[in-house]
């Protein structure tokens, strides 16, 4: 499956990745190649093979409901680049 | 001194012939003044490093101490180092200090194992050359015009140049044994579960597992005794005991069942690397293994699988890298799209973004099942090949990588080509198996390695027979040309 | 033309688990911005999630008072979008494999008609943060405390016809998980959120209309009132010859508005897929046997005990087992006083009266249990009469004392002395001759209509404190005298 300018401007905004109008069409050649590769998957008879999410057939360990982590705001924080008050700052968000 | 392996320092280090100050900071020396030909190292904490040292020989002094006390290393990049930075090469992580340290980093330092810094990779481990990262690439020390290997490259140009005696890495789809063919050294990647995860940048978390890079198989099983461990705080880690895996690498191979898959030997793969594996298959022979003719007939579905899963994984595994809380943050945001759009596309390389395009794609509505559901049906088989195959071998063996290391640029304009570099080490992360690679012998110069897989959790049987070949051959005591 | 409602709704409902769902950071509320927002919640790099124990057993205790069947198999997905209140980018939460299969609840709606809603089934999901808007000169601050603390997801089939099928649903949702003791119940906290799904379609139509989702909505009020707004706005728009937008709406509760927040057309295109840090999770048969075990008593189990156990009439007993509280408060009045019947009348009467004129939950009513049975005891061996009863409660809410007290300050004790209420009624008798012939010369059944004017005459003198039935029986006597 090939992919043109405007699949790479939909995945663009799914992901936040702005792909510049000059960059759009070798991004859409380099995921194009990408996907001839990969569309060798569509050729192979999985009828009847369940889905395989993870290597090892384990099961989730549960955790006790017991609080173990501390308040590290202040450590935490001194990394953000924007805080305020303790809130982390973003530009206003509309709803 | 930087000629010693990790049981020699042990063994220095605890008769008093040197101290870890002393080993440390002749590392730190010979880091100051080699490592701006071969940029294996993003950051070196030096003062950190003579820090830890110094406590280290306060232990010995006081004796009764883990093995690894005072012995130095370097971690590679994508682990969390309290205080340190932690970019993962990327220019998103940057200014990132880790605020926590990773599992296998506590562990080690648990044991008084002194980090000398932390090393250049592909960004979040996104290559199969270290062309990727933020920081410039990394040059192979056997030849400087050519590339290290990837992800892990800074580690193993690390070790290989002996700027540091062991390295960590992480393996994805061949970031440690790729790295490891192409500069001579041992490497590991173990069942994934049996290290944990905690602390390392994810980034396919279902194929992500972290291992070492080391000169000799017996470094990496001394090393491995402290990495692993069983981490409540990871829940794909395994509880289970972990072996000292220095104890059984003396073991005879007599009747150790080597498995040879056909399909790691058809087109594409080097002659003369071909001709190396060959030889080595005869050296096995003569330690009294025997050698079977197998097959994994799903073997050329494990790149295309491959290229589906781990990009859907890193597309969501990236999201968190969004300016808001730590990283890279665009100047004057005009609203909060413009933060995120702006702040992903200048903290991400191409290839960062590539993938996380693709994954987005193969996870998109409409495209879920022929692509995503398709690779993870696909993934089982490729299991099974293995499962099925360890019904009759022990041990499976082959080449690690299709030829030697190649020249920077080389491939980097084509994506496919580059993906093929790792068409014989993926499929055990797919399967979660553990794998290893040791040097074999050399083309022009450059070093080959021979890949051996094994069954799960049989770490102890692949560093037995990786030892057991060093203990037979000595292409891994070669140091690379120009190495004081 | 005549249309019919459609409504289903999506219960966001906040287990009380001491911690998140994924991490040891506290979910308590009301702590400063970011000081319960640990290394995971934040999503830092490498980070890793582990899932809670408590808030399986809450989903399977939830599951089991629904009547659903429970997911043995239950796997966490991840949803990605970004929005700063979800630090991942990615909410992680169940879609194809559920904790809570399709169940259902009963509704009862007065005057005996009852009503089942189907549970089309329930998932565990991380909760986001919060956004906060003010004093930041055009920026929003993000607090990630509440990040990552457990929610169930309840989903119902469209089965509610009405605002008030809808808030009945609400209603005893809210009574099933307080009583269960798995969420605390506190809409204004968003312990309890709502999301409802409404469309209309013309009466006898079966295919359902375009429907719209007004979202997060934090009280019953305010449920009742936006959906009564949608219904009608659907309802002028088709009839206006236009068509409804599937679209996303927010209600506002202060200014009584709703408005579109986003249409179908902007709406995300979520690429959930299994989340590879998390396994699925296994529970077995003696698993769910043991939370079943552990459960508490349910509103309808305790129903069905007070009407056993205490002699309440059906509906009284489903008045007071609604609200756990009020049970827990019924049972600790009761067993102080015994007397049931009694004690049901004043925590529905009264007491539910003033606790709602004056905004306050029975379980911190200052009227505690203590002293609602000591008044309560002196009606019953007739100290109090009823009405001076109602005045003794309202000196207790002013927190003048209990019962006894205040009976003796004010001297509001019930007359029943024979010699007192004697005086009295001597006394009324002499005053009023002329009544007094009159009562004599009635016939026998005109009598008892004309007794009331003696008996509030002297209910008068004694202000109020004569014992009604004392009363009447020395003033039958002296009258026939």
């Amino acid at each position: 499956m090939a992919v043109d300018r405007s699949d790479i401007a939909k995945l663009a905004v799914l992901a936040r990745i702005a792909i510049s109008d000059d960059a759009a069409d070798e991004v859409a050649n380099r995921i194009s190649t990408v996907l001839a590769l990969v569309d060798q998957l569509q050729a192979v008879n999985t009828d009847g093979v369940l889905p395989m999410a993870h290597p090892l057939d384990a099961v989730q360990r549960l955790r006790a409901d017991v609080v173990t982590e501390p308040n590290q705001r202040e450590l935490f924080q001194s990394i953000a680049p924007a805080v305020q008050d303790g809130l982390y700052l973003v530009p206003q968000v509309i709803e | 001194m930087h000629q010693l392996t990790i049981a020699e320092l042990v063994k220095g280090l605890r008769n008093k012939d040197f101290s870890s100050v002393e080993v440390t900071q002749h590392y730190l020396d010979r880091i100051a003044r080699l490592d701006k030909v071969y940029n294996s190292y993003i950051t070196t904490t030096p003062a950190l490093a003579l820090a830890q040292a110094s406590a280290a020989d306060k232990r010995l002094a006081a004796g009764n101490t883990p093995a690894l006390c005072g012995v130095p290393i370097a971690h590679k990049d994508i682990f969390c180092t309290m205080g340190v930075r932690t970019s993962c090469a990327s220019k998103m992580l940057d200014n990132f200090i880790a605020p926590y340290n990773a599992t296998i980093v506590e562990n080690y330092l648990d044991s008084g194992v002194v980090m000398l810094g932390k090393t250049n990779m592909d960004e979040f481990a996104m290559g199969s050359s270290n062309e990727t990262s933020y920081y410039g690439p990394v040059k192979n020390p056997w030849a400087t015009d050519c590339v290290p290997g990837g992800s892990s490259g800074g580690s193993a140009a690390a070790v290989a140049a002996h700027l540091a005696p062991a390295a960590t890495a992480s393996d994805t789809g061949g970031s440690i044994r790729q790295p490891a063919a192409h500069c001579g050294l041992t490497g590991i990647k173990p069942t994934y579960g049996r290290v944990s995860r905690w602390g390392m940048i994810a980034f396919a978390s279902s194929l992500d597992q972290a291992g070492i890079l080391s000169r000799t198989a017996e470094d990496a099983a001394i090393l491995l005794n402290d990495m692993a461990s069983y981490d409540t705080k990871d829940s794909t880690s395994v509880e289970r005991d972990v072996p000292n895996y220095t104890a059984t690498l003396n073991d005879s191979l007599k009747g150790l069942r080597i498995g040879v898959p056909k399909e790691y030997f058809g087109e594409g793969l080097n002659p003369e690397t071909a001709a190396h594996v060959e030889a080595a298959i005869k050296v096995y022979e003569s330690l009294g293994a025997t050698i079977h003719s197998i097959s994994l007939p799903h073997t050329n579905l494990s790149v295309p699988a491959y290229y589906v899963i781990a990009p859907a994984e890193c597309s969501a595994n990236l999201s968190r890298l969004d300016g808001v809380r730590y990283g890279h943050r665009c100047e004057n945001p005009k609203d909060l799209n413009d933060l995120y759009m702006r702040s992903r596309s200048e903290g991400f390389g191409d290839e960062v973004k590539r993938r996380i395009l693709v994954g987005a794609y193969a996870l998109s509505a409409g495209y879920y099942d022929a692509y995503y559901s398709k690779a993870q049906k696909v993934r089982r088989l490729i299991k099974q090949d293995f499962v099925d195959a360890f019904q009759s071998v022990d041990v499976i063996l082959g080449p690690t990588s299709p030829s030697p290391a190649f020249q920077f640029g080389s491939k980097s304009k084509d994506p496919v080509a580059m993906y093929l570099e790792d068409i014989y080490t993926i499929a055990t992360n797919l399967a979660g198996l553990p794998g290893l690679s040791i040097p074999c012998g050399f083309v022009e110069n450059k070093p080959v390695g021979l890949q051996l897989i094994g069954n799960f959790f049989a770490e102890a049987q692949l560093l037995n027979a990786a030892h057991q070949f060093q203990q037979a051959t000595n292409f891994h005591q070669q140091t690379a040309p120009g190495i004081e | 033309m005549q249309w019919e409602t459609v409504i289903g709704l999506e219960v966001h409902v906040q287990l009380a688990t001491k911690t998140k769902i994924f991490s040891g950071a506290s979910t308590a509320f009301g702590a400063e911005p970011n000081t319960q927002a640990c290394a995971v919640d934040l999503a830092l790099p490498g980070t890793l999630p582990v899932a809670n124990e408590q808030a399986f057993r809450y989903a399977t205790m939830f599951g089991l008072a629904v009547n659903a069947e429970i997911g043995k198999r239950s796997v966490f997905e991840r949803k990605n979008y970004f929005y700063p209140d979800l630090p991942k980018g990615y909410q992680t939460t169940q879609l194809a494999e559920p904790i809570v299969g399709p169940g259902f609840v009963d509704l009862e709606l007065g005057e005996g008609r009852t009503k089942r809603v189907r549970i089309h089934h329930a998932h565990l999901e991380e909760d986001a943060g919060k956004s906060l808007h003010e004093d930041f000169a055009g920026m929003s601050g993000i607090d990630l405390n509440r990040a990552g603390t457990p929610l169930i997801e309840v989903v119902t089939e469209p089965d509610m016809r009405s605002a008030e099928e809808a808030v009945a649903f609400a209603k005893k949702l809210h009574s099933i998980v307080t009583s269960l003791e798995i969420c605390d119940g506190e809409m204004s906290q968003g312990s309890m959120r709502f999301d409802v799904n409404i469309s209309v379609r013309p009466k006898g139509q079966e295919k359902l209309g375009t429907r719209t989702e007004t979202k997060n909505l934090n009280s019953f009020k305010f449920m009742e009132e936006a959906i009564a707004l949608e219904v009608e706005r659907q309802i002028d728009v088709l009839e206006d010859g236009g068509k409804i937008k599937q679209e996303t709406r927010l209600y506002n509760g202060d200014t009584k508005k709703a408005r579109s927040m986003r249409s179908k057309e902007d709406s995300n295109d979520y690429r959930y897929f299994p989340c590879p840090d998390l396994l699925p999770v296994i529970i077995d048969d003696e698993y769910i046997e043991s939370v079943r075990k552990q459960m508490p008593e349910l509103p309808e189990a305790k129903r069905a005990r007070f009407v056993e156990q205490y002699g309440l009439s059906d509906y009284d007993a489903g008045q007071i087992t609604m609200d756990k509280f009020a049970a827990a408060y019924f049972e600790a009045a009761t067993k102080i006083s015994g007397e049931a019947k009694l004690t049901a009348n004043w925590i529905m009467a009264d007491l539910g009266a003033y606790l709602n004129r004056t905004e306050q939950r029975i379980d911190q009513s200052p009227v505690t249990p203590e002293l609602l049975s000591g008044l309560v005891v002196r009606i019953k061996d007739g100290t109090l009469s009823s009405k001076i009863a109602k005045q003794v409660f309202e000196a207790i809410t002013n927190g003048e004392g209990d019962a006894d007290t205040i009976i003796e300050t004010k001297g509001l004790k019930q007359v029943s002395d024979t010699g007192a209420l004697e005086k009295i009624i001597d006394d009324i008798l002499a005053a009023n001759t002329a009544q007094v012939e009159g009562y004599r010369a009635a016939a026998e059944d005109k009598r008892a209509k004309m007794l009331g004017f003696f008996v509030g005459q002297a209910m008068k003198a004694s202000k109020g404190q004569a014992n009604p039935q004392a009363l009447n029986e020395l003033l039958v006597k002296k009258l026939n005298g």
